[in-house]
This record gives structure tokens, C-alpha cells and sequence, in this order.
């Protein structure tokens, strides 16, 4: 009999706001421990949380970006609970009334479009971290510096079936909060993070089985991997005649195992109540409109768009549109050179290859957009050919230095008077008489070899396929 | 008549007329709270030295020619569960006590602001939590008119500083009655303003939906000048009220001629000691020889607020007090052992009885499966309340009542019974969660000579009027 996982995720997601979602403390990742605090999110005696009016708009537009509704009225909530590096005993959430409710995102499910539905979307604060001591000494630090940096929790359906698709959605999702400029979406910094709720049930059934929670899940290889081993031992223990038993499990990265941190038994109650220092979130229609009508282009349109507009295969959209400077990058090359597809060629392997593959990076490079496009437009007039190209492209990662300056000043332009590569062609034939007789014999193979020596002797500048017609041309006239 | 004896308002008229320095005015309140406090304890800190420094600086300017305001070189106590930077700000609590705020109340830097000296910090109650002071954690405060009795809570501090001239003028804070209360068992002037029209930023927390800073005075015009020093939108706080507020003192001369005054008679049957139902058929009196009407008025029962209001009182605390565990500030358990029973014990040490009480009532009424029948039900009851008294001040536009069933009682009298102790909270506590204003006014005193307190409440943002009136009761009665 054939079992069939259920995963729905929640991700916590951090908003690339300036300061904290309650106070003015700055929120940028990596300053000296608890050098980015104030009494605010101290949790100090007396004090009081202002609302942060841009994570509130990144919030949203995340929102309206999945199809989700924007609540008009949403409500902050306290969650109660003791830990060290939550200061005031309680996380500002929301609960029952989330800013953001229903919606979908896309994802590639093996080769098929599949659509993941979303339940809710929250906006909260962080707490901070803890750091136990490794030296036996049994001692814990507790850096703040991250209580009150704003978080959205997006909370999906259980909708995925497979580790590969919770992978697929947390790619996607990171993508489209990175398309929005709302958060840099890191799982290493911790700034995406994710729980998963999974069980498994028999196929074709419909009811869901015991779910249990994974936590701690920082990376999207663990997410796959500590999904595949909990399905496994679900299904191991259903096919042994045991029950799965509600629990919350810990994913230890280092060892690849799951811990069980607690059962249903032991679960907390978190006393939730709606927050007396902070009034409803009421957002008008009209403001949820013009956020509406402000949103860049998410992905998926974009993907859609470079097919249709720069007829290119699905393959290169793909690629093209994994992030959004990637794709700015691309389409800025494609304008200026005036040929979608080699462009689309040059940004996949020697752009992407310059950056290591990391689309995020392109706007570092020393080279422009405009750059790259004037590059290829040398190439399409065939000023140049395209291994010169290649030649002037790695001296402009060097330099930053236009392409033109560059195949100016080393005399790069191509040689297309064919009166000129008959000169070099007739040079090189009488040089080889040996090599003409062989090919008058019949050694078709020896043509490569002449043009090889013409290209060397133009020290390559002479156009490859006008010197090959004329090689053959001269070649023919001596039969 | 001395220094420490005069209201603000004759204060000012000295030092604005240059008649006294600001350093004399300072320099007698000092005096009389090093001769006097010792046996009343209202003060849990004096900041002699500040205050000196803050007098001679005053000084200068007023030599210089800067103009005195009503407030300037005014020497006013604040309830110790306000934040003054620099200076320990305890709550009244022994978890609190070395706790030493860096930054000012929005209530303090608008003090400073009006020229205010500020005197030093006043006992209260644990967190403000209790009817007479006596859940200090460093001792009751006494009643100046009689030392075996209390002083009301749980400002009791402010309000004893006041009545004895330790201070022209204190700040207190009242959650369910903790101003107006403690102000009717000393016979001074106390007032709840509409809640959000003095930023409760810097006041520690302890029920935040109710919670609002009070002004407390010899009389009701005191009152009003310190209510207008402090009063005002602060963006800091998410429930500040937008607007102005302010009240000219002028308002007050227009009396309560046409005014309709509710006196919610149903409420005043079983436990209304006999001198205090007088005090208020003579307030009622008062007020119609004024030019008032006076007539009945339906209010729900209190009984509904009291058990409305331990419910949401008691939830909000049992979540704002969570942040005292010793990890960052305040008293930590000299105890070895792992995190939870550090916590444990910090917090069992820490916090004394009634504290604790409420931390539980508070954790058990939003625990699951018990939410839905207290938390949510009471604030369904709260809702209604606040139509109640919307739909009365649609008959009246102010209601009288006494504040408090009796005068002060005796200290002790009520510790060992907590409940007899939540319903001498039975008047004032609806109020709070109503929203509205409210102010307690001296309205005689008994045979034994313990002073009556009579109230006013009013409308939200209906200060003005609920001035107008007191001003009456207060002219006739004082």
C-alpha cells in the first residue's frame, strides 16, 4: 500500500526595513551583540511600541503579491510566553485577525505549474538569539539585537506533497520577496526561516493524518532533508501498525536526526490576547490601491513576458527571471545590443558565470548593462567576432572599460575586406604548398588548418566565415 | 500663611509677581518633607539635589526676564510608577528596587518642560495594584488626618504628599479609582483624565487598556494647570489621543449654571456610610443652588465593572508584568540552578502577594479553554458599559457620586480580606472602563474628621464640563 505525505509550511520571513517594527534601532544583520537596542526593545519598564509604517507596506505587498485580501481592519495580538531572549515575557503577533488572508504562489512541481494556496500572512516581531557557551562551562549569552526586527509569517495550506515541492515553494517564495525589495530572504542569516507541519495517509484518502511540527529548519537542504526522514519514519511506523503521535521535532543539522522538544501533552498555551497598546491596523482601500498599482513585476509575468516579447525558450526566461536585478541586467543587455537571444546567451553563461552563479550580484560587477549590450552590438554589426568578443569581455571585468575604447585601442575590428583576406589567404597557400597539394588530393580536412593560419596571422580579427569561403575559392582555382 | 501651605495657582502668583524665589518655594517644601515624612511616608525618594539645582536654574531665568507660567518653580511629587531618568523608579516593588530608568516619562519631560520642579518619587501600591497603599513593598503610606488609618491607593503617596504640603501638586496614576480614591481619603483634588490625553509612555504598565496618568492638586484649578502641562498627543504613544486638549482656566468661570447633573442613586444602597451619602446630597445641593439640575440617573450596575475589571485588569497584567525576570534589570534570585528556577524564584521573591494574585487570576482567565467565559465575556461587558454611560450622557452631562463608600479605614483593616478591599473600589472603577473623565473633589469630612470625596465623571474629552462642576462642589464643600 502506497502512502502519500502532506507538508504545509510556515515561514517567517524578515522585512528589509531600517529600523525595528516597534522602535528606531537600526536592524542591520551582524553589529556587536546587543549594540542595536534601546528600552523599547529592551522591554524596559514604561515603555510603549510604535508601529512601523514601511513594514507594514513590505508586509502587504507580500501580501498582494500571493492574491492574498488585505485586511481592512487586523489586529495585533501578544503571545505570552518565557524565554530569555524574548524581553517582555510576550511577542507582539496578530492572530485572530492576520493583516493578509488567502492567496496562492506558483510552483514548479516536476516539470507542471502547481498552485500552493496560502492561508494567512502576519505581520510580527523577532526575539533575539541565544548562544550556549561550548566550553562546558553550561553558560548561555543572550544577544538582543534582533528583538523587534519585523517579521511576516506566511502560513500555507497543506498543499505540498513531496520535500522537493517545499523546496520548490520556499525557492519561489524567496524569489518573490526578494523581487519586492522586502526582504534579502538569506536562510543562512536566518532572515527566511521556516517550520514544517507534516503527516502522511494512505493514498486517495482524503482526510488528513497526525501531523508533526519541525522547527529550526535554516537551510533549504534541510528542509528537504528533515522532511524526507520524518515521512520516512511516519510511514515506517504506520506500516509496523504504530500511530503517530502529535509532536513538536527539533531538525538537528549536524547530525541529520530529528529530536522530539515536545508531545501534544506538554504543548504550550501562549494566552494570546489582543495587544491594549497598539489600536487595530486599519488600512483604507485606497491605500491598498496604490500599494496594489506601486508593485514591480512579480516573476511570474516576467517569465511570461521575455518568452512573448523576446521569444525566448522557457528554459532562458527561467533563468533569466531568478532575480529581479538578473532580469533588470538582461533586459537592459537585450535593449542595447538589439539581439534578444545572444544576449540571453552571453547574461546565462559569462554573466551568471562572473557572478558564480549568484543572480543577486550582477549589479557588483564592473561592467554595465549598457556595456555588455554595446559589446554585443559589436558583435550582430560584426565589428568584431565572437571570440574577440569574449577576449574584450574578460578585459572589461578586469577594467570596467568600454568595449569600444578596448577594441579600439588594441586594433580588434574584424577584417571584412575580402581583397584583404585574399592577400592573407594567397600568403599562407604559397607558404604550404605541401598542404594544397594535399588537399587538391582529396584531404578535405587540411581547409581547417589554412584558416587556422589566417585567423593567427590577423591575429584573429579576420571574419571567420569570409576567410573560409575564400580559402576554398583559392583553393579550387589551383584544381 | 507658609510656603508649603499655599495651592499651586497662589504659588505662582508669588513667584510670578517675584514676591518669592523659586529656590525659597523649594527650600520650604524640602523643610516640611524632612520634618513631616518620616512619619507619613509619601515619599520613597526626595531629590533634594536636583530639585535645588533645578530651583537656582529657574532662578536665573526668571531673573533674566523669562515669563513664570502656571507651573514654573511649582514643586510636584510623581507617583513612583512613573519614570524620571537617572533616578530609581520601583513601582513599589521589591523586584524593582534598583531599578534605575534611563529615559523620562512623556508626562515627566512635559513637567520639566512647564517649569515644574520635580520633588522626588511617591509610595503607591505594588505596580499600583491595591486600594491603600499597604502592598508597598517598603511600607504603608499614612493618612496625615489620622496616622492609623490609610491613605487610599494606589497613589496614596501622591496623594498624602498633597494634603500634608510635601508638594504643591503630584502626578499619580489610576487604573480603577488609584488617583481619585487616595485623593478623597486625604482631601485633595485628584483627577482621571479621558483615557490617551496624557501619554502613558514612561508609566509602568499595569492594566494598559485602563491605565492613565492623573493630576493631583490642592484644588480643582491645580488640577487643571498640571492636567494642561501634561495633556497632548505624543506620537510615542499608539493610544494617544490626537488633538488638543487642553482646558483654559477660564472655563471655570462659567460655573455649572444649565448644566443636567445624573446622580445614579441605585448605586448608593448597602455599604454607603451615612456621612458620605450626606456629603453627597449636599454636593447635589450645591450644585442646584448653582444653577445645575439635578436629578437620577440609570447606570448598569457596578457590581458588572468590578468583575469586568479584575478579569481585564488582571489579564493585562499577568502579560505586562512578564518582563520582570531579573535577566536585564531589576532583582535577580541569589539562586543557582537552571533558567526556569531562576525565573521562578526571581519572580516568587520579587513580587509580594497581591502581585502575585493578580499575575494568576490574570494567567488563568486568557489560559485556554477558559478565554471564551472570562476574558472575551468581559470585554463584552465592557462594551456594554461604555454604551451605558454613553447613553447616560445623552440624559445628563455630568454624573455626581461619592468616590469611595467610606472615609479612609484603618490600616489593616481590609489585607487579610481582598475582596472587602476590591469594593472600596466600587465607584470609581467603572470609569476606567468607560474611558471618560473623572475627578474627586473634597466634599467635607466626617464627625471623626476624615475627609469625603465626591466625584464627577464626565464624557470622554468632556473635561471642561466635568471642571465646571467640580469647581461648584469643591467652592461650596471644601
Amino acid at each position: 500500500m502506497s502512502y502519500e505525505p502532506v507538508i504545509g509550511l510556515e515561514v517567517h520571513c524578515q522585512l528589509l526595513t531600517r529600523s525595528k517594527i516597534f522602535c528606531g534601532c537600526s536592524t542591520e544583520f551582524g553589529a556587536a551583540p546587543n549594540s542595536q537596542v534601546c528600552p523599547v526593545c529592551l522591554g524596559h519598564p514604561g515603555v510603549l511600541p510604535v508601529l512601523n509604517r514601511r513594514a507594514v507596506e513590505l508586509a502587504a505587498m507580500v501580501g498582494l503579491a500571493l492574491g492574498s485580501s488585505v485586511r481592512a481592519s487586523s489586529v495585533f495580538a501578544r503571545k505570552n510566553y518565557f524565554y530569555p531572549d524574548l524581553p517582555k515575557g510576550y511577542q507582539i503577533s496578530q492572530y485572530e485577525l492576520p493583516l493578509c488572508e488567502g492567496g496562492a504562489l506558483e510552483i514548479d512541481s516536476g516539470g507542471a505549474r502547481r498552485a500552493v494556496r496560502i492561508t494567512r500572512l502576519h505581520l510580527e516581531e523577532d526575539a533575539g538569539k541565544m548562544k550556549h557557551a561550548e566550553d562546558g562551562s553550561g553558560r548561555s549569552f543572550v544577544d538582543l539585537n534582533r528583538c523587534g526586527t519585523p517579521l511576516i509569517e506566511i502560513v500555507t495550506e497543506p498543499d505540498l506533497r513531496t520535500p522537493a515541492e517545499a523546496h520548490a515553494f520556499l525557492v519561489e517564495l524567496r524569489q518573490l520577496v526578494q523581487y519586492l525589495g522586502a526582504s534579502d530572504g538569506n536562510m543562512e542569516e536566518g532572515s527566511l526561516r521556516c517550520d514544517a507541519n507534516v503527516s502522511v495517509r494512505h493514498a486517495g484518502e482524503t482526510s488528513l493524518g497526525t501531523k508533526t511540527e519541525i522547527k529550526n529548519l535554516n537551510s533549504f537542504r534541510n528542509v528537504e532533508r528533515a522532511l524526507e526522514s520524518e515521512i520516512e519514519r511516519q510511514i515506517e511506523l504506520l506500516r509496523s501498525g504504530e500511530r503517530v503521535v502529535q509532536a513538536t521535532l527539533l531538525w538537528d543539522a549536524g547530525r541529520e536526526r530529528l529530536q522530539v522538544m515536545r508531545v501534544k501533552e506538554e504543548a504550550d498555551d501562549y494566552r494570546y490576547f489582543p495587544e491594549p497598546d497598539l489600536p487595530p491596523l486599519t488600512l483604507t482601500q485606497v491605500w491598498v490601491d496604490a500599494l496594489c498599482r506601486a508593485l514591480p513585476e512579480l516573476p511570474e509575468a516576467r517569465r511570461a513576458r521575455f518568452v512573448s516579447e523576446y521569444a525566448l525558450p522557457e528554459y532562458d526566461a527561467g533563468v533569466l527571471t531568478g532575480s529581479r536585478e538578473l532580469a533588470d541586467f538582461y533586459e537592459a543587455v537585450a535593449k542595447r545590443s538589439g539581439d534578444a537571444k545572444l544576449a540571453s546567451n552571453w547574461v546565462m553563461t559569462e554573466v551568471l558565470g562572473a557572478v558564480e552563479g549568484d543572480a543577486r550580484r550582477v549589479r557588483a560587477l564592473p561592467v554595465t548593462p549598457e556595456g555588455l549590450g554595446d559589446l554585443l552590438a559589436l558583435v550582430t554589426a560584426r565589428t568584431i567576432s565572437g571570440k574577440i568578443a569574449k577576449a574584450v569581455w574578460a578585459e572589461m571585468l578586469e577594467t570596467g572599460i568600454d568595449p569600444r575604447a578596448i577594441v579600439e585601442k588594441r586594433g580588434l575590428v574584424q577584417i571584412t575586406d575580402p581583397e584583404a583576406i585574399r592577400a592573407l589567404v594567397a600568403d599562407v597557400l604559397a607558404a604550404n604548398a605541401a598542404q594544397v597539394a594535399a588537399f587538391l588530393a582529396g584531404k578535405e580536412q587540411v581547409l581547417g588548418h589554412f584558416v587556422g593560419q589566417i585567423m593567427k596571422a590577423s591575429r584573429g580579427r579576420a571574419n571567420p566565415e569570409l576567410t573560409n569561403r575564400l580559402v576554398r575559392e583559392e583553393l579550387e582555382k589551383r584544381r | 500663611m507658609a510656603l508649603w501651605d499655599l495651592t499651586a495657582h497662589a504659588l505662582h502668583d508669588e513667584i510670578a509677581a517675584r514676591r518669592v524665589s523659586v529656590s525659597e518655594v523649594v527650600e520650604a517644601f524640602l523643610e516640611r518633607i524632612e520634618s513631616h515624612d518620616g512619619r507619613i511616608h509619601a515619599f520613597l525618594e526626595v531629590h533634594a539635589e536636583e530639585a535645588r539645582r533645578d530651583a537656582r536654574r529657574l532662578d536665573d531665568a526668571i531673573a533674566g526676564g523669562a515669563a513664570a507660567g502656571p507651573l514654573t518653580g511649582i514643586p510636584v511629587a510623581v507617583k513612583d510608577n512613573i519614570c524620571v531618568a537617572g533616578r530609581r523608579t520601583s513601582c513599589g516593588s521589591r523586584i524593582l528596587s534598583n531599578y534605575v530608568p534611563p529615559y523620562d516619562a512623556f508626562a515627566v519631560e512635559r513637567l520639566r518642560a512647564a517649569g515644574a520642579v520635580i520633588l522626588g518619587k511617591t509610595n503607591c501600591d505594588e505596580f499600583a495594584m491595591g486600594s491603600s497603599t499597604e502592598h508597598s513593598a517598603f511600607g504603608p503610606t499614612r493618612n496625615p488626618w489620622d496616622e492609623e488609618r490609610v491613605a487610599g491607593g494606589s497613589s496614596g503617596g501622591s496623594a498624602a504628599a498633597v494634603a500634608l504640603g510635601l508638594a504643591a501638586a503630584a502626578l499619580g496614576s489610576d487604573t480603577g479609582g488609584s488617583v481619585r480614591q487616595p485623593g478623597s481619603f486625604c482631601g485633595v483634588a485628584a483627577m482621571k483624565p479621558t483615557y490617551g490625553t496624557i501619554s502613558r509612555r514612561g508609566l509602568v504598565a499595569f492594566a494598559s487598556s485602563l491605565d492613565q496618568i492623573g493630576p493631583m492638586g490642592r484644588d480643582v484649578l491645580d488640577c487643571l494647570h498640571l492636567y494642561n502641562a501634561v495633556c497632548g498627543h505624543d506620537p510615542g504613544d499608539a493610544t494617544s489621543a490626537r488633538g488638543d486638549h487642553d482646558i483654559h482656566p477660564a472655563v471655570l468661570e462659567a460655573g455649572p449654571r444649565g448644566l443636567r447633573v445624573g446622580v445614579p442613586r441605585a448605586w448608593l444602597g448597602e455599604g454607603l456610610d451615612a456621612e458620605v451619602a450626606a456629603a453627597l446630597d449636599r454636593s447635589a445641593q450645591a450644585l442646584g443652588t448653582a444653577g445645575a439640575s439635578v436629578r437620577d440617573v440609570a447606570l448598569l450596575d457596578p457590581a458588572y465593572s468590578i468583575a469586568a475589571y479584575y478579569i481585564i485588569a488582571t489579564a493585562e497584567a499577568s502579560s505586562n508584568l512578564a518582563r520582570y525576570d531579573g535577566v536585564r534589570y531589576g532583582v535577580r534570585a541569589k539562586s543557582a540552578g537552571d533558567l526556569a528556577s531562576i525565573e521562578r524564584r526571581t519572580r516568587s521573591e520579587g513580587f509580594g502577594g497581591e502581585v502575585r494574585r493578580r499575575i494568576l487570576l490574570g494567567t488563568y482567565v486568557l489560559s485556554a479553554g477558559y478565554y471564551d467565559a472570562y476574558y472575551l465575556r468581559a470585554q463584552r461587558v465592557r462594551r456594554l458599559i461604555h454604551d451605558d454611560f454613553e447613553r447616560a450622557f445623552s440624559e445628563v452631562d455630568v454624573i455626581l457620586l461619592p468616590t469611595a463608600p467610606t472615609p479612609a479605614f484603618r490600616i489593616g483593616e481590609k489585607t487579610g480580606d481582598p475582596l472587602a478591599m476590591y469594593l472600596s473600589d466600587i465607584f470609581t472603577v467603572p470609569l476606567n472602563l468607560y474611558a471618560g473623565p473623572g475627578i474627586s473633589v473634597p466634599a467635607g469630612r466626617s464627625a471623626e474628621g476624615m475627609p469625603i470625596g465626591m466625584q464627577l465623571f464626565a464624557p470622554r474629552f468632556g473635561e471642561a464640563v466635568m471642571f465646571r462642576a467640580a469647581r461648584a462642589v469643591e467652592e461650596t464643600l471644601a
